[in-house]
């Protein structure tokens, strides 16, 4: 079977400095991936690059099968079957929660609010956003406006999540109730790529962990791999570091 | 801090309750003195008298105050035409030259070209080239009328320093803003009129309000082109009556309404400070 998404040889620089340097990696379909390692490995330029919102210089990233990085390719039928979510959240201020879940179906799908709102607050329910939906992003906790930016990746109904750093920017104590929602899209199948600091997370619930350095992947194996018996010396010191 | 007001005031609250009334005080008598000086000393100056009569003239701006308030609507018609139009023209301006397409490089050079032109010249000197130089042209009536070409002067100048005050709105907004939303598959258009704009636009509601305050003034210069406004009336009379108290008239109709705008654009100010908090 082939991979649902597929990176092959995914080189990124700015000027000089390159931020992905060859990377290869196969996701399966419904695997959660995790992305770990220093601040400025690559891991955000990575899932920038899978969602089309950098252009890569060299290698392809294959969706099903079909190169997306083609120079030409259209970003936007790309972008709506790969969902991406932020550090920042970054909500539309502008507008209520279920507003911002129900821009891109609206345009991007053409739906009426009437086609598509119950489908969206069916989500906000089963991420116990219910009695948020009619709030704006400043009245909302950072862990809620991490939610309700997840429920408005969904409403997509994307066939890959991408996710980028998404506890980064929350209190400790918000941070389980995002993490509970992303092992709650797992359990539904979703395909998932993390760049994380959670360790403890991605040795729990990941299928496959990379370990990034420098733009490249390092190594990469399931979590009791990496994190009980790391093979190279940059893993070892990392995650030295990372677990004390 | 609201709602301790009401309760039994602790020994800070009563500390801070005596300075504020002291400083108070010494505002209040500081002011006092100032005004008793200004009362007294300015009567001393040896010319008092006669500008007391040709400025300060009270039978002469009873009699002329209705005739300019008459004239002053004409200051309101041409503010409440053109001030739309500013706003559709200035942020047409704002978009073209935030454009990308390579198609559409024309359209950028134009909105470049534009604010450039009529943010360099002063508004006097375009009111009196549009505003002569088009009726000049011998145009049928009533397309040879000084409001017409002197308005279109005034929201020419003014869309551009708008459309300037739009692309700083639509720059502060976050780069990540563009992000999510092309993330989500909207394309670079929606994501302008759906994300960007509408905050970029709230931005700087203040700054437009500063604007409306200048134009409101500005209008008075179409009175060197022809239009019988409230500052043309009011040079009427003086000449009439070989009195100024007419300028003083204009003057504190103008104040009735800048005053107040004035409050509410600081407010909105205010207003956005605290939310950016």
């Amino acid at each position: 079977m082939n991979a649902k998404l597929q990176l092959k040889n995914l080189t990124k620089s700015y000027g000089k400095t390159t931020v992905c340097n060859g990377i290869d990696l196969e996701i399966e379909q419904g695997q959660m991936v995790c992305l770990i390692g220093a601040s400025g490995a690559g891991k955000s330029s990575l899932l920038r690059c899978i969602n089309l919102l950098e252009d890569i210089e060299e290698g392809e990233i294959l969706l099903d099968g079909v190169d997306i990085s083609t120079p030409g390719f259209d970003p936007q039928k790309v972008r709506s079957r790969i969902g991406m979510v932020f550090q920042s959240f970054n909500l539309f201020p502008h507008m209520t929660a279920l507003d911002n879940a129900m821009l891109a179906p609206r345009r991007v799908l053409g739906k009426t609010r009437a086609q598509i709102r119950p489908e969206i607050e069916e989500l906000f329910h089963k991420f116990g956003l219910a009695d948020r939906m009619h709030q704006f992003p400043n009245q909302l906790s950072g862990g809620q406006q991490q939610r309700v930016a997840i429920v408005r990746a969904l409403a997509m109904r994307p066939e890959v999540m991408l996710f980028d750093e998404i506890t980064s920017a929350l209190d400790p104590q918000l941070v389980g109730e995002v993490l509970d929602v992303l092992l709650m899209l797992k359990n539904q199948g979703m395909t998932m790529v993390l760049a994380t600091h959670e360790m403890a997370f991605a040795r729990e619930a990941a299928d496959v962990v990379c370990f990034l350095k420098d733009g490249q992947i390092v190594e990469q194996g399931p979590p009791s791999q990496i994190f009980e018996a790391p093979k190279q010396n940059a893993t070892q010191s990392f995650l030295a570091r990372a677990l004390k | 801090m609201r709602s301790t007001r009401y309760k039994k005031t602790n020994r800070r609250q009563a500390y801070e309750a005596k300075r504020r009334r002291r400083s108070n005080i010494i505002a209040a008598i500081s002011t006092a003195i100032a005004a008793a000086f200004l009362y007294i000393l300015v009567p001393l100056t040896p010319g008092w008298s006669k500008v007391k009569l040709s400025f300060f003239n009270w039978d002469v701006l009873v009699k002329t105050f209705p005739k300019l308030l008459d004239a002053f609507l004409l200051n309101v018609m041409i503010f409440a035409w053109s001030a739309p139009l500013i706003a559709i023209l200035g942020l047409l301006i704002a978009l073209a030259r935030n454009t990308q397409s390579p198609a559409l490089f024309p359209l950028r050079i134009f909105g470049a070209t534009f604010t450039d032109v009529f943010r360099g010249v002063p508004v006097i000197l375009t009111v009196y080239l549009i505003g002569f130089g088009i009726p000049g042209l011998g145009l049928p009536r009533p397309w040879n009328s000084p409001y017409i070409w002197g308005t279109l002067a005034l929201v020419l100048t003014y869309s551009a320093y708008v459309a300037e005050i739009f692309r700083s709105g639509i720059e502060s907004v976050h780069k990540s803003q563009r992000a999510a939303a092309l993330s989500l598959g909207l394309s670079e258009r929606q994501a302008m009129r759906d994300v960007i704009l509408p905050q970029a636009i709230r931005n700087v509601v203040p700054s437009q309000m500063n604007m409306l305050i200048a134009l409101q003034k500005d209008v008075s210069l179409l009175s060197f082109i022809g239009p019988v406004e409230i500052f043309r009336q009011a040079g009427v009379f003086k000449s009439l009556m070989a009195n100024f108290t007419p300028y003083v008239g204009a003057a504190l109709i103008f104040l009735v309404v800048t005053i107040p705008s004035t409050r509410y654009a600081d407010y909105l100010m205010a207003r956005q400070m605290r939310a950016r908090e």
